[in-house]
C-alpha cells in the first residue's frame, strides 16, 4: 500500500499502480487545486490527436519538390521557411531540413529522449521513443533500416543525426522518378510520416 | 558515469517494430492525458523544459526500464510536482488537496493555441563562437555534467573522448547543463560535430557512415 512506503520512496510511488488510474489520480488532484483546467487538456489532446500531424511535412516536402527557390530557402533557414506556409511553435523552434541525395541518406533519432519536430510531423510514434531506436539507430543505422524493409543503393553514405539539443530535424526525400506531372496535393500524398524521419523512402506511384 | 536514458550504442534492445502513420497518435486514452497533463503542470511555471528532462533521466533504472513512455512521464511529473512544492506527499497518497497560490497561473483552454504556437525558443546572445565549420574537434571524456554530480547534460556517452568535425554553428542556445539545475541559461555557441562511424564505433556498417551531434562549445577542445 502507497501508505506503508518510506519516507525517502519517491514521490511518484505513492500514485495507485495502474497507470490509468494513476494519470486519472494526478489529474483529478491538480483540478481540484484549481492547478489544471480540463478544457485545457482536451484542447491540448484535439491539436496533436487530429490538427498537427505529418502532413504537414508532407506539405513542407512537395512545396519543395515543386518549388526551387522555397527549396533552396528551406535548406538554409528551414525554420524561416516551414513559418512562411505557418509551420510553427513548440519543439519546431529551431527547424533544420536535410536532404537525401543520391550520396547520402539521412536518418534522424534523440538517443536522450525523444526530440522530434512536433509542428511538422506531431507527436512521435511509438517505434521512435522505443528502447531499440534510440539504442540501436546511432551504432547500426543499416540494421535498423532492415527492420523497416528498406535497403539503401550500393555506394549511398548513411548520415545519423541525433538531437541532443533543440534543434528539430526533418528529413527531405529524394523526388521520386514519374511525377513530373504532379501537383503538390498529389506528390504530398507520396511522403510518407517515415520518409521524413529518415526510415522510409518515397516509392514511385504505382 | 552514465544515466540510464543514455542508451545510444546499446547492445540487446532487439528490433525496432514499425508501426502505421494511421495507427492513433495515442494508443490509449491515458496516454494523451498524460502528455497533456504534463505540457499543462510546466505552464504554471514551476520548472522548465530541461528541469523536467531531468526528472526523467533522474528515475531510478529500475522505474525507466520497467515504465512505458508515458508512465516515465507521468512519473517525473509527480516527483517534480512534489519537489518544486506544488503538490505534497501526502496529497499525492490521496489526503484532501489544500488551495494552492499558483491558482491563477493555470492554463485556460482559450490559451493553449497561443502557448503552443509560441513555442521556447532557446537562441540566445551569447559568446563568439571559438570554432568554425571544418575545425577538427575533440569531445570532452567522460560525458558529464561539470558542476552536479549525476546532472544533466547533452553529450551522449557513446559521443565522449571523440574526434569530430565541426559542421554547422547554430547560434548560442541556453546551456541545458545549468538550465537543467537552476543555474540560469548561461547561453553557449551550438554546434553541429560530425564523426566518421568507425571512430565512434571501432567498425562502421559501411565506410563513409557517419553520425553527428548538437553539442556545446565546453563539451568540445580544439585538435591541432
Amino acid at each position: 500500500m502507497p501508505h506503508d512506503l518510506p519516507d525517502g520512496a519517491p514521490p511518484h510511488s505513492l500514485l495507485p499502480p495502474d497507470p490509468a488510474l494513476r494519470v486519472k489520480a494526478l489529474e483529478t488532484l491538480l483540478t481540484r487545486k484549481g492547478l489544471v483546467d480540463p478544457a485545457a487538456l482536451d484542447e491540448i489532446i484535439e491539436t496533436y490527436a487530429h490538427k498537427v500531424g505529418p502532413r504537414n511535412g508532407a506539405a513542407v516536402v512537395a512545396r519543395a519538390w515543386v518549388d526551387a527557390a522555397f527549396r533552396a530557402r528551406l535548406l538554409a533557414d528551414a525554420t524561416a521557411a516551414v513559418g512562411e506556409m505557418g509551420f510553427a511553435g513548440r519543439q519546431g523552434e529551431h527547424m533544420v531540413v536535410v536532404e537525401n541525395t543520391p550520396e547520402q541518406h539521412n536518418m534522424i533519432v534523440c538517443t536522450l529522449c525523444s526530440c522530434y519536430p512536433w509542428p511538422l510531423l506531431g507527436i512521435p510514434p511509438g517505434w521512435y521513443k522505443s528502447d531499440a531506436y534510440r539504442a540501436r539507430a546511432v551504432r547500426e543505422p543499416r540494421a535498423v533500416l532492415a527492420d523497416f524493409g528498406v535497403t539503401l543503393p550500393e555506394g549511398q553514405r548513411v548520415r545519423v543525426w541525433d538531437s541532443t539539443a533543440e534543434v528539430r530535424y526533418l528529413v527531405l526525400p529524394m523526388r521520386p522518378e514519374g511525377t513530373d506531372g504532379m501537383d503538390e496535393t498529389a506528390l504530398a500524398a507520396l511522403v510518407s510520416r517515415d520518409a521524413m524521419v529518415g526510415t522510409a523512402l518515397v516509392a514511385a506511384p504505382a | 558515469m552514465s544515466r540510464v536514458h543514455d542508451m545510444g550504442g546499446r547492445f540487446g534492445d532487439g528490433p525496432v517494430v514499425p508501426g502505421a502513420e494511421t495507427d492513433a497518435v495515442f494508443a490509449e486514452e491515458w496516454h494523451a492525458r498524460a502528455l497533456a497533463l504534463t505540457l499543462a503542470a510546466a505552464a504554471l511555471g514551476r520548472w522548465n523544459l530541461d528541469i523536467s528532462r531531468h526528472a526523467r533521466e533522474c528515475l531510478s533504472p529500475s522505474d525507466y526500464t520497467a515504465f512505458s513512455y508515458y508512465e516515465i512521464w507521468l512519473a517525473a511529473l509527480a516527483d517534480l510536482l512534489v519537489a518544486r512544492g506544488v503538490v505534497s506527499r501526502d496529497e499525492l497518497a490521496g489526503a484532501a488537496p489544500e488551495p494552492s497560490d499558483l491558482a491563477d497561473r493555470r492554463l485556460h483552454a482559450q490559451a493553449v493555441a497561443g502557448v503552443m504556437a509560441r513555442g521556447g525558443p532557446v537562441l540566445r546572445d551569447g559568446p563568439a563562437p571559438r570554432f568554425a565549420p571544418g575545425d577538427r574537434v575533440k569531445t570532452r571524456r567522460p560525458a558529464r555534467n561539470l558542476e552536479v554530480a549525476g546532472g544533466h547534460t547533452r553529450l551522449p556517452g557513446y559521443a565522449a573522448g571523440l574526434l569530430g568535425v565541426v559542421e554547422r554553428f547554430h547560434g548560442c542556445h541556453i546551456f541545458p547543463d545549468a538550465h537543467a539545475h537552476d543555474q540560469g541559461e548561461r547561453p553557449e555557441p551550438l554546434y553541429t560535430v560530425v564523426f566518421d562511424a568507425a571512430e565512434v564505433w571501432g567498425t562502421a556498417e559501411q565506410p563513409g557512415d557517419s553520425v553527428s551531434c548538437e553539442l556545446w562549445e565546453s563539451y568540445l577542445e580544439p585538435v591541432a
